[in-house]
């Protein structure tokens, strides 16, 4: 689960993470009230989404009056932001944060990751702040310095002053910076997140050590521990269809492409979505109905895929284990008839029960093409979406 | 022979009583697995469909001599019955829960280093040695003994895999999914190795995923150290960057794990790829032939 900057920044100063004062507006005037109560003569508007390089898009503005405030905001606020990570259709402003300004000596980059080769957490810091990190380590990957941080441990003095002179720096923001990597650190393991990320991170012209910019993204696995966490969620920010089969215990991810795909086991679906690519043909989405799918959850999943204008046509790949092939059957048939599937259904059984499901599927009358097996059904899905055309 | 478990295993279910559990569990001792025991705090003393059941992991391990464990316990207390089954010594420990917190993992991780278990798992269907022992949640019917080993991150991917096989009347040695976690206990490298010192194995089909570096090292790993031919699936050619398809591990973030790097690194080792995973089958018996 992701979270906006000033929610993630609500969280930092609960860790003791200097991070400039703010706070949220919806609308110009409120921006305007906001910087006011702010004081000061310099001030920052920053659109609030859920996406990285908005300073690019247009999103973040300097403004050196109310009025400028109040102008930044107006144009910021509705607007439709891209940037590298929002994809070509942008995303819509529907809150600004507006800071404070501040004397700003050096920016640096830190970050806390899941290293999975070791199993282990790893701080990463690094003295090309303000950049794509990404790019930084692709090109020069010596400028990253890392620890992995053994959970019985957690982050020591050592780590800290490893991090800390690698970003050159010494005396108290040196002393300030290792706070800071403690504080991320505690925040990162207390609040189950899976990615911290501070960039840039900030020295100031008079000794502080300022998260500038801060991106939390959260273990969904671990949201039933936290409450706090699981209220700023802000579902505008997700896919409406996402969050409608997650209700369902589905996993459904919407492509851009017309054959809409209908497995069990997420292996197995991104498989499928490989094998209809090979055959030529576009995959409109990835679902995964689970192990323990029902005929309501099957019925769930068509009127989902349907949604999308773009199928053409529907393959359903089962492979039945725990989940039993007849009650997928019954599904498609029941979902069939319900809500009137008007494109090409191509259905693949295999495992458990799977005559009494194939038996269901041709007894039903309905104009369903069995497949025999994998590339037989990514065939035959791939031929009936562009029949449909 | 194969690796993990054979007859000689003696299992015992931690979270017995439940739905899954129960169901899971009596499957396995149907299809001939020496089910010895289980655990439930709170329903130690009465006996579940024929099963004594335990209190503790510990009190069932000393009980019943049970040499390896399934774990059916929900996700927020799964990680604790694993921390359970390490200080009860238990050698294999296997955990079927999907959805354990990331930050759990890593303390069980870390408890793992050192001590006399091995884990595989969690979010995986399991371990089978056709024909011997089954623990986990995959059909038993779709596998046949036999000399190829199986290896894999995915569920209902490596039963495809499996019935290609089967229907070619190639037989398996034994089948391990490790799971689609990002922390997990056991990877490729610890079971490939298993699998090139174990004589009933002829040749190995590994599948894999978009997201870490796992099948690469695996590759280099494969290159360096083994003899016997490996077959391998990448699946996730077609996920878009960014995007978490299901498995909590396959997240497309990098050039670095995405399918076409993995395909290009296994390749660049000498290891037999499938570029669509219905040719799993076929490459097999092609790799056999040879």
């Amino acid at each position: 689960m992701n979270v906006h900057e000033y929610q993630a920044k609500d969280l930092m100063r609960q860790f003791n993470i200097a991070v400039l004062k703010g706070g949220v507006a919806n609308t110009p005037a409120q921006a305007v009230e906001v910087a006011k109560q702010l004081g000061g003569s310099i001030w920052v508007v920053k659109a609030q989404i859920h996406a990285g390089g908005r300073g690019k898009g247009g999103g973040v503005k300097l403004a050196r009056t109310l009025e400028e405030v109040e102008k930044h905001a107006k144009d910021i606020l509705g607007m439709q932001l891209v940037t590298h990570q929002t994809g070509p259709e942008g995303k819509k402003v529907l809150k600004v944060l507006v800071e404070q300004g501040c004397d700003i000596d050096h920016e640096y980059y830190c970050g806390i990751v899941l290293d999975r080769t070791v199993g282990k957490v790893a701080m990463m810091v690094s003295t090309e702040g303000g950049m794509e990190i990404e790019k930084v380590a692709h090109d020069s990957p010596e400028k990253i310095i890392k620890c992995h941080i053994d959970p019985a441990t957690g982050l020591t003095p050592a780590h800290g002053r490893k991090l800390g002179y690698a970003l050159g720096l010494k005396g108290e923001p040196l002393k300030k910076a290792m706070a800071f990597f403690d504080g991320l650190y505690r925040l990162y393991v207390e609040k189950d997140c899976s990615i911290a990320e501070i960039n840039p991170l900030v020295t100031t012209k008079q000794g502080e050590v300022i998260a500038l910019d801060g991106k939390l993204n959260f273990d969904d696995n671990a949201l039933f521990r936290h409450p706090e966490i699981e209220v700023m969620r802000d579902v505008t920010e997700e896919s409406a269809q996402e969050l409608e089969a997650g209700k369902y215990g589905l996993s459904y991810i919407s492509l851009d492409g017309n054959i809409g795909c209908l497995v069990n086991g997420a292996g197995l679906a991104m498989a499928t979505l490989d094998i209809l690519k090979l055959h030529g043909g576009t995959p409109a989405n990835f679902l995964d109905v689970g192990g323990g799918a029902t005929k309501e959850t099957v019925q769930k999943a068509f009127a989902i895929i349907l949604q999308d204008q773009s199928v053409k046509a529907i393959l359903v790949n089962i492979f039945g284990g725990i989940m039993k092939c007849d009650i997928i059957a019954n599904g498609v048939v029941d979902a069939a008839k319900e809500l009137g599937v008007k494109v090409p259904l191509v259905v693949r059984l295999e495992g458990t029960n799977v005559a009494l499901g194939k038996k269901i599927l041709a007894e039903s009358g309905l104009k369903i093409t069995p497949a025999n097996d994998l590339a037989d059904a990514a065939k035959k899905a791939v031929e009936a979406a562009k029949g449909g055309k | 022979m194969a690796i993990l478990i054979n007859r000689n295993t003696r299992l015992i279910t931690i979270g017995i009583t439940g739905k899954q559990g129960t169901f899971h569990t009596l499957q396995s001792r149907d299809y001939g697995t020496n089910v010895v025991g289980g655990v439930t705090p709170g329903k130690g003393g009465t006996v579940h469909e024929g099963i004594p059941v335990f209190n503790t992991t510990y009190e069932a391990v000393q009980e019943t001599q049970a040499n390896a464990a399934m774990i059916f316990v929900p996700p927020p207390a799964a990680a604790d019955s694993i921390i359970e089954c390490i200080d009860a010594e238990l050698p294999l420990i296997i955990c079927i829960t999907e959805g354990i917190p990331v930050g759990d993992m890593i303390k069980v991780k870390a408890a793992l280093r050192g001590s006399k278990s091995r884990l595989i798992g969690p979010n995986c269907p399991g371990v089978i040695t056709p024909g011997e022992c089954k623990i986990g949640i995959m059909p038993g019917h779709i596998h046949m003994p036999g000399n190829v080993g199986v290896i894999s991150r995915s569920g209902t991917l490596t039963y495809e895999a499996v019935y290609q096989l089967t229907q070619r009347e190639i037989g398996q040695s034994t089948c391990v999914g490790i799971g689609g976690d990002p922390v997990n206990g056991t990877n490729f490298i610890d079971c490939l190795e298993m699998f090139q010192n174990d004589p009933d194995t002829k040749a190995v089909i590994m599948i894999g995923e978009i997201g870490g570096t796992a099948e690469t090292e695996a590759a280099r790993w494969i290159k360096a150290n083994m003899t016997k031919p490996v077959v391998s699936f990448i699946a996730g050619a077609a996920a878009p960057k960014g995007k978490r398809m299901g498995h909590a591990g396959a997240i497309i973030s990098g050039e670095d794990d995405s399918a076409e790097s993995k395909f290009k690194v296994l390749q660049e080792c000498g290891i037999t790829i499938a570029r669509s995973p219905a040719e799993l089958g076929q490459k097999v018996a092609e790799v056999l032939k040879k």
